[in-house]
């Protein structure tokens, strides 16, 4: 008898359990949902954007009750790998598809990535506070990342060797930095052999603020008090910019870049709607809230 | 009184069981049996498969040798390029350490809980060293990160406390239950005429335990010793979080390195399926299930050799 009463509850809880898990990919698109706000959204992709993902989910639940949005980080590359095996409906990349990724959706899976910028940031690079540095060029951040340079005596510090840190090659922000600081001059440098790679960007913001030798870089987000960021030359002749809101956005930080959110194709449904909130002003607040740039 | 020996509700009904009744039964417990026996053969040989089916493809790509001593990691960039030796290297390197640690201080405590400790103290120290045990990896790795780097970084003068010093210490607090537990059931597993022979003969306790005890359990002091080599390779999460992520060739303990374990864990995500670096990936997997299949091979061979010598005393 109780044995019955319990495969039953198991049964309708199993049922109950389904019908809450839509799986990704599969958000209701039939002319049902378009405007009826229901419905789960799967988002994954860049560390960099993870907090920001996760805020703009909050604030959208609270006044979208019927929808569910899921966020997860992993990497710009590992949200791109999943929207293209269909395990995610929204990829944040913190660069832009490469040419192969684009041609593996279109020829594999038959859908055309679509990217909407939805707001700018600055790949900020920090040192310890107790570092003399203040700032450096392009070419002295290329030539230590490369490992050309490897004591702070090189560019103006102490004499001490430089511990480079940087974010493993699944981030979005370790291609970033390597094509437009690394590649800046030779388009064929590569990560020196003694840089150091970190799972996330708040170990790199860990391991700075207590090693008065390392130098790390990460999204204007992670930056704290516990760490100093540089300000960047575009050259040895030009003058210094520090990352700010303001310098991202009127273009004089050099190594700044937009955020994006990518979709299998245009985006429809409670989708469209969700990337229509993130644009408006509801969206963009929560971006300066966090300290990225909003695009507007 | 009649014995049943079979007490399921059935015969019981039933009362006397036809013959041909209970061999159907014992046929049918039999075969569950043999299935539960096989089962693990047949996981491991899909999991063998799906490693070599997964991972060799990347031969097409780079051959064999230059994969396995290769210096140079870029699996992103282009042409991508794929040597591994760094990471065997690494892998290497932090089991060495913990095992430098871990082996001393884990024999001597399965000594120190079966011949010396007390039966109150022994029966204190043995949970507690099960705790140790059951701590979740990924908190080894924060505590390594947190407390322990800076200590090391600052004792031994180096740039970064994230290395594989650090990573290897960690990773003995890993294996030392294993080694400890195992150790110590082979201990308390001696005959206890070779002790009372020892004793009568004179000897003090230290040397018992270092001529006759240690000696005649080695065989399982070496199998827990394996055991622990096996935990110390697979660990990933620990020595990701403190060894530093290094791609190059470590020369020194003190240098920062990655592991075999977790670049796999790190890339697998990023990787595009079926990709060269997924092919890759799965490589390195072959390679890890190769090195513990050496030492398993090694571990039976000394237990056969033990096992030969002591049947001949």
């Amino acid at each position: 008898m109780k044995l019955k009463m319990l495969i039953w509850v198991l049964a309708i809880l199993g049922l109950l359990i389904s019908a809450c898990t839509t799986s990704p990919g599969t958000s209701p698109t039939s002319p049902f949902f378009t405007s009826s706000q229901t419905g789960n959204i799967v988002v994954k992709g860049s560390d960099t954007m993870v907090n920001l993902a996760s805020a703009w989910a909050e604030a959208y639940q609270l006044t979208h009750p019927g929808v569910k949005v899921s966020v997860s980080g992993g990497g710009s590359g590992f949200g791109i790998t999943a929207l293209i095996d269909g395990t995610t409906d929204i990829c944040n990349n913190s660069r832009p598809w490469k040419p192969e990724e684009i041609e593996r959706a279109k020829n594999e899976k038959g859908f055309e990535p679509v990217q909407t910028i939805v707001a700018l940031d600055g790949v900020t690079v920090v040192v310890n506070p107790q570092n003399p540095v203040n700032d450096l060029t392009i070419d002295q951040l290329a030539a230590i990342y490369t490992g050309k340079i490897t004591n702070w005596r090189e560019v103006g510090g102490l004499d001490a060797p430089i511990v480079v840190l940087s974010r493993d090659s699944n981030s979005g922000t370790h291609v970033f930095f390597k094509e437009h600081v690394l590649q800046a001059k030779d388009k064929n440098a590569e990560y020196g052999s003694d840089v150091q790679f970190l799972p996330t960007s708040q170990s790199i913001h860990d391991e700075v603020a207590r090693n008065p030798n390392a130098i790390g870089y990460f999204g204007l987000g992670y930056l704290s008090a516990n760490v100093k960021a540089l300000g960047i030359k575009k050259d040895a002749s030009s003058v210094a910019v520090k990352p700010s809101l303001e310098s991202i956005k009127d273009g004089s930080y050099p190594i700044a870049r937009p955020l994006f959110v990518t979709t299998r194709g245009q985006p429809e449904g409670i989708i469209k709607e969700y990337i229509g909130w993130i644009l408006g002003p509801e969206g963009q607040r929560i971006v300066s809230e966090l300290d990225f740039v909003p695009i507007s | 009184m009649s014995q049943n020996w079979i007490s399921s509700p059935f015969h019981k009904k039933m009362g006397t069981v036809p013959i041909f009744r209970k061999m159907l039964w014992e046929r049918i417990v039999e075969a569950l049996i043999r299935f539960s026996g096989w089962i693990t053969l047949i996981i491991l040989g899909l999991i063998t498969v799906m490693l070599f089916r997964e991972g060799l493809p990347i031969f097409s790509y780079t051959d064999p040798l230059s994969f396995i001593f290769g210096t140079t990691w870029l699996p992103v960039s282009s042409p991508p390029q794929f040597g591994i030796l760094p990471f065997i290297v690494g892998s290497l390197v932090v089991t060495f350490v913990a095992l430098l640690i871990a082996i001393p201080l884990g024999v001597g405590a399965a000594a120190f809980l079966s011949e010396i400790a007390s039966s109150g103290l022994r029966e204190f120290l043995k949970p507690i060293i099960e705790i140790l045990a059951g701590i979740p990896s990924i908190v080894l790795g924060f505590i390594g990160f947190i407390l322990l780097a800076p200590v090391v970084q600052s004792i031994f003068h180096l740039s970064t406390g994230l290395n594989g010093l650090t990573a290897g210490i960690m990773l003995s607090l890993i294996c030392l239950p294993t080694i400890i537990s195992i150790s110590e059931d082979a201990i308390s597993a001696v005959p206890k005429e070779y002790k009372e022979a020892s004793y009568a003969l004179g000897a003090t306790k230290w040397q018992t335990i270092r001529k006759v005890i240690l000696p005649a359990s080695s065989h399982g002091i070496v199998a827990s010793i394996m055991l622990g080599i096996g935990r110390a390779i697979g660990e990933t999460m620990t020595v990701l979080m403190v060894s530093g992520g290094r791609l190059s060739i470590p020369t020194n303990i003190t240098d920062p390195m990655s592991v075999l374990t977790a670049r796999i864990a790190i890339e697998i995500n990023n990787a595009s399926f079926r990709g060269l670096q997924f092919q890759a990936l799965f490589s390195m997997g072959i390679v890890l299930f190769l090195i513990t299949l050496v030492v398993n091979i090694i571990s039976d061979l000394v237990l056969e050799k033990q096992k030969r010598r002591l049947g001949q005393l």
